[in-house]
């Protein structure tokens, strides 16, 4: 499944149900689905539309997804410049906890089973195993 | 997805978030919320009795409220969160930082 999402964050909600309404049943349970995916999806857009294309109404951001046996994978890549992502504050820290911001990256890894980057970083892969 | 607004008798401000509270829609909660701090309602309840699911932007403008909320002398309770919904605060360690309730009933009655 490919998808092509206009850089708009009121979008993003549209995108995510596209996805998790045409994933093939079996590989991940109703509440993997309903739950992890559809928010780290969320987020994965959200930051990409955001950071990556600025929100510019002239980009789109790329989604793609790969459904194995045992494993759904989701790549969301951006045409931005990328970012270091070892280089985000600990949000649970005592002095960050009352930013409206900084959570995103932290989420997604908590709900998911891998998260890889490319080198550029401004490419996400999601990785969800069977369950 | 929606938000719903009412007011108990009481004078609470009651917001349900049916679907989902995420990057595209975080702003509209932030508005109606915000209308009702202005027109002098102090206490608010959030029900995500019905929500689905919550990304961090969501998250964060619940952060943002709950400061708002309180500069204006007012107090935010959410309510209803389910098992994923709560570990999601938990995780975030915003559970330290909001007053939850299991219903709204409940955080009604916490006033």
């Amino acid at each position: 499944m490919k998808l092509e999402v206009p850089s708009d964050l009121g979008l993003v909600g549209d995108a995510v149900e596209l996805v998790a309404t045409h994933l093939p049943p079996g590989t991940l349970s109703p509440r993997r689905i309903s739950f992890n995916l559809r928010t780290a999806l969320a987020e994965a857009l959200g930051n990409a539309i955001r950071y990556g294309t600025g929100e510019d109404p002239g980009r789109t951001v790329r989604v793609r997804v790969e459904v194995g046996r045992d494993v759904v994978r989701i790549y969301v890549i951006d045409d931005g410049q990328g970012f270091d992502p070892s280089r985000l504050p600990d949000p649970t820290h005592p002095d960050n906890l009352e930013r409206d911001y900084g959570r995103g990256l932290f989420v997604i890894r908590h709900l998911v089973d891998d998260v890889a980057f490319n080198e550029k970083g401004n490419g996400i892969c999601l990785t969800l195993r069977a369950g | 997805m929606r938000f719903t607004l009412k007011k108990d008798k009481s004078g609470v401000v009651i917001v349900g978030v049916e679907g989902q509270l995420i990057v595209g829609n975080r702003q509209e909660l932030k508005q109606k919320v915000l209308d009702a701090l202005e027109e002098g309602s102090r206490k608010f309840v959030i029900d995500f009795s019905k929500t689905g699911y919550i990304d961090s932007s969501g998250l964060g403008v619940l952060v943002s409220l709950s400061k708002k909320i309180r500069e204006q002398g007012g107090e935010l309770r959410l309510a209803g969160l389910n098992a994923d919904l709560q570990t999601l605060f938990e995780l975030t360690k915003l559970d330290t930082l909001f007053a939850i309730t299991r219903t709204a009933e409940e955080a009604l009655a916490a006033f």
